[in-house]
């Protein structure tokens, strides 16, 4: 400890003479620009972090210089932007504060996009950054849920909370299936990792609820550097649900999160994702470049991981749902939908690797590209010797709005076991005149047939998603791609 | 409720409608019927609003209001339906999803309230049971592996539930053999009242056999060669139309 309060003077010491300094008061506080070893070591300070902690973000640290030495940034994706400075950028920053003091003091176009996607007056506050009295309905709901869960042995925490108060197992799971040395954001994710969620179910625990939905509210400041690990023992069931379908402005130009999912025999997890960060403006200013790492392994026999995602949002996604299919039988799906309006950039898809005997896997990706922007598909499928009787389906269809914008389909296959059967169909269409004007001589707005159209394209992934979310997201995707026509 | 003055349009620069005059009274049925690329389909797509058909002189008065400003949803609302010669499939989209927007959108802009589900699904049930159509149509994507005869019966109904003061019929009989033709048939005339009117595009007169109309115009090189009553049909039908065109040219 008395190193951690050491570092803390430290760095504290050196803002000093920082032209920035600390932005200090009550509510807030904000580390200078740059990325140390001493930055890393404020972080786990500030949380408190036990040393193996520390060890673990130091190791991934030094991995991650090592990499941005060698070969820096991935350079593969059908993306492109201009080269990131690492040492301009905040690694820490304690929660925002809060500003303003209605809604009135909020940009307008903001809340026009909350009324049309039908957002609960508080939420729209807590989003949009208004200062909210402490005691709100949801904080209630949140603690009374809480102590359900707890008493199924159900573990739902923060990140930070997890570290200090179930060691144990964050010891055993943190990086088993996401290596801290994977690539080189979830390498400096690993090192600098701001908090998360985490999710624990016990053996033959069926959680009753979908996680998440009663505390997206709270949780909605999810920070830069976000760090999930999802632990479904055996036989147990959990569906988790991540994001929300407001607009989320955030000062964070780069967002480089990790998700970690680990399901035992028999167990199920259902990973759900509404991702719209700010996108940048029309002409490609701004907006969040989003380079995340997800992926879940299927541990024990007939076990089975679902990732479903509809990413509307951020100036880049760069992000690969995975599954690893270890044990015998187990299954793996990824439900896609991804938009890219105006400048926006999207590469994304889904590793499924075999190992196990008959295990299976479905991909189903929907792409909607519309304005200026590049929407690229790129997934694995890998069949290793072992996977005998594998099976993957994989679809990936295309749909362009306007003649600007590029649809991209780009499959991996690779197959080492000869009894495995992998089929792959794509299809690339576009909106056509004749589905707008039909639309809309049976009375719908331009706006109302292009989101009716795109939703029926959606329709296979948005039928995965929880009903509540499928309703929200259906809105998203019409607000989306609003001014996409004519 | 319909006035056409000297309408002329042209699509990619090619003048197609050189100059219609054409009224239609509350109640009335018209039947326009004339040779393949008389500007049939053209007429219907210009009153509709369709891009890329524009209007280079003349107006068209809905109900005494230029349609001319108004995009192809305004006049929906305002009442216009448009039953399609080739209706359009919108892939994953349930026909009951669909139709109850239309319906909605429609009801909004009379300053109605939103039908609600159930409300929707007695009466969509209702005018299904009406047109002999089976009600798992409700639930299938828009046009999508329908029939060319399913298609032009869920143009009817769609028609039936949005029950538009002016309606035009571009060739829904086409396709359709003489059953369902006479179930369409019925269809329309159920919508016949002395406030509506239709427009009934059409190659053939048989159509109007069960259709009857008030008025039958002869379109031709993009103008109305000639107009007259029910029995002008049946006179195209047993000389054609070099006849008309011919005397028309003298």
């Amino acid at each position: 400890m008395a190193a951690n309060a050491q570092t803390i003077e430290t760095v504290e010491g050196l803002a000093g003479d920082y032209k920035y300094g600390f932005v200090t008061d009550i509510e807030s506080e904000l580390l200078p620009k740059g990325l140390s070893e001493d930055t890393v070591r404020f972080i786990s300070a500030k949380k408190e972090e036990p040393q193996w902690m520390l060890d673990w973000r130091l190791r991934a640290y030094k991995a991650w210089l090592r990499m941005a030495k060698e070969k820096g940034e991935p350079g593969w994706a059908k993306v492109s932007y201009p080269e990131i400075d690492f040492q301009d950028i905040h690694y820490y920053s304690a929660p925002k504060k809060k500003t303003l003091k209605s809604l009135d003091e909020v940009d307008p176009e903001l809340l026009a996009t909350y009324e049309k996607l039908g957002i609960p007056l508080k939420e729209r506050e807590i989003l949009a950054g208004v200062a909210v009295d402490a005691v709100f309905d949801s904080v209630s709901v949140a603690t009374t849920f809480k102590g359900k869960l707890k008493d199924m042995g159900i573990i739902f925490c923060s990140m930070s909370e997890a570290v200090r108060e179930h060691p144990e197992l964050v010891q055993k799971y943190l990086g088993s299936v996401v290596p801290v040395t994977d690539n080189f954001y979830a390498t400096l994710n690993s090192a600098v990792f701001s908090d998360g969620s985490f999710v624990y179910v016990p053996p033959g625990v069926r959680c009753p609820m979908e996680l998440s939905t009663y505390f997206r509210i709270n949780e909605a400041k999810t920070g830069q550097f976000e760090r999930t690990l999802l632990i479904c023992d055996k036989g147990a069931y959990v569906s988790y649900l991540e994001g929300c379908t407001a607009p989320m402005r955030d000062e964070n130009q780069l967002h480089a999160a990790v998700v970690e999912l680990v399901c035992m025999e028999d167990a199920e997890i259902r990973y759900a994702t509404v991702q719209n960060w700010y996108p940048g403006d029309k002409n490609g200013k701004g907006g969040i470049y989003n380079f995340v790492t997800k992926r879940g392994a299927c541990r024990g026999a007939r076990s089975k991981i679902s990732w479903t995602q509809v990413e509307t949002g951020s100036a880049i996604t760069w992000k690969y749902p995975s599954v690893i299919l270890q044990g015998d039988d187990s299954v793996g799906e990824f439900y896609s939908v991804a938009v890219a309006n105006n400048a926006q950039q999207a590469d994304t898809g889904t590793k499924m690797i075999h190992m196990g005997k008959n295990t299976k896997s479905t991909i189903i990706s929907k792409g909607i590209s519309a304005g200026r922007a590049q929407n690229t598909y790129r997934g694995l499928v890998r069949v290793m010797p072992g996977a005998a009787g594998a099976r993957n389906y994989s679809q990936c269809d295309s749909l362009l709005i306007g003649d600007r914008c590029g649809g991209h389909t780009v499959p991996y296959i690779e197959v080492k076991n000869r009894s495995a059967k992998v089929e792959h169909e794509a299809t690339t269409s576009r909106i056509s005149d004749d589905q707008l004007f039909y639309c809309r001589q049976r009375g719908l707005s331009e706006e109302d047939a292009v989101s009716t159209i795109v939703n029926g394209f959606c329709k296979e992934v948005l039928q995965k998603l929880p009903m509540e979310f499928a309703v929200e997201a259906q809105k998203l995707l019409g607000v989306s791609l609003e001014g996409s026509v004519g | 409720m319909l006035e056409i003055k000297n309408l002329h349009a042209t699509v990619d620069g090619k003048d197609i409608l050189r100059g219609i005059n054409l009224t239609i009274n509350p109640g009335e049925v018209h039947a326009i019927m004339g040779p393949n690329g008389s500007g049939k389909s053209t007429l219907s797509y210009v009153l509709a609003g369709r891009d890329g058909y524009e209007v280079t002189q003349g107006d068209i008065l809905f109900n005494g209001r230029s349609l001319l400003g108004l995009e192809p949803e305004e006049r929906a609302r305002e009442g216009l339906f448009l039953a399609f010669q080739y209706p359009v499939e919108i892939p994953g989209v349930a026909n009951a999803t669909f139709l109850r927007s239309a319906v909605n959108a429609v009801r909004k802009h009379k300053g109605l309230a939103d039908m609600d589900a159930m409300t929707f699904l007695k009466t969509a049930k209702a005018k299904m049971k009406q047109l002999q159509m089976d009600e798992k149509f409700l639930q299938r994507a828009v046009n999508m592996g329908f029939s060319g005869g399913e298609k032009k019966r869920n143009e009817v109904f769609q028609m039936l539930m949005l029950e538009p003061t002016l309606a035009i019929l571009d060739e829904t009989d086409s396709g359709l053999d003489i059953d369902a033709l006479k179930i369409v048939a019925e269809g329309v005339n159920a919508l016949r009242s002395p406030e509506r009117s239709a427009l009934v595009i059409t190659h053939y007169q048989r159509l109007l056999d069960y259709i009857v109309p008030d008025v039958v115009h002869v379109l031709a090189g993009g103008r109305i060669i000639k107009t007259g009553g029910k029995e002008l049909a049946l006179e195209l039908e047993a000389k054609g139309y070099a006849d008309v065109i011919a005397a028309d040219a003298a």
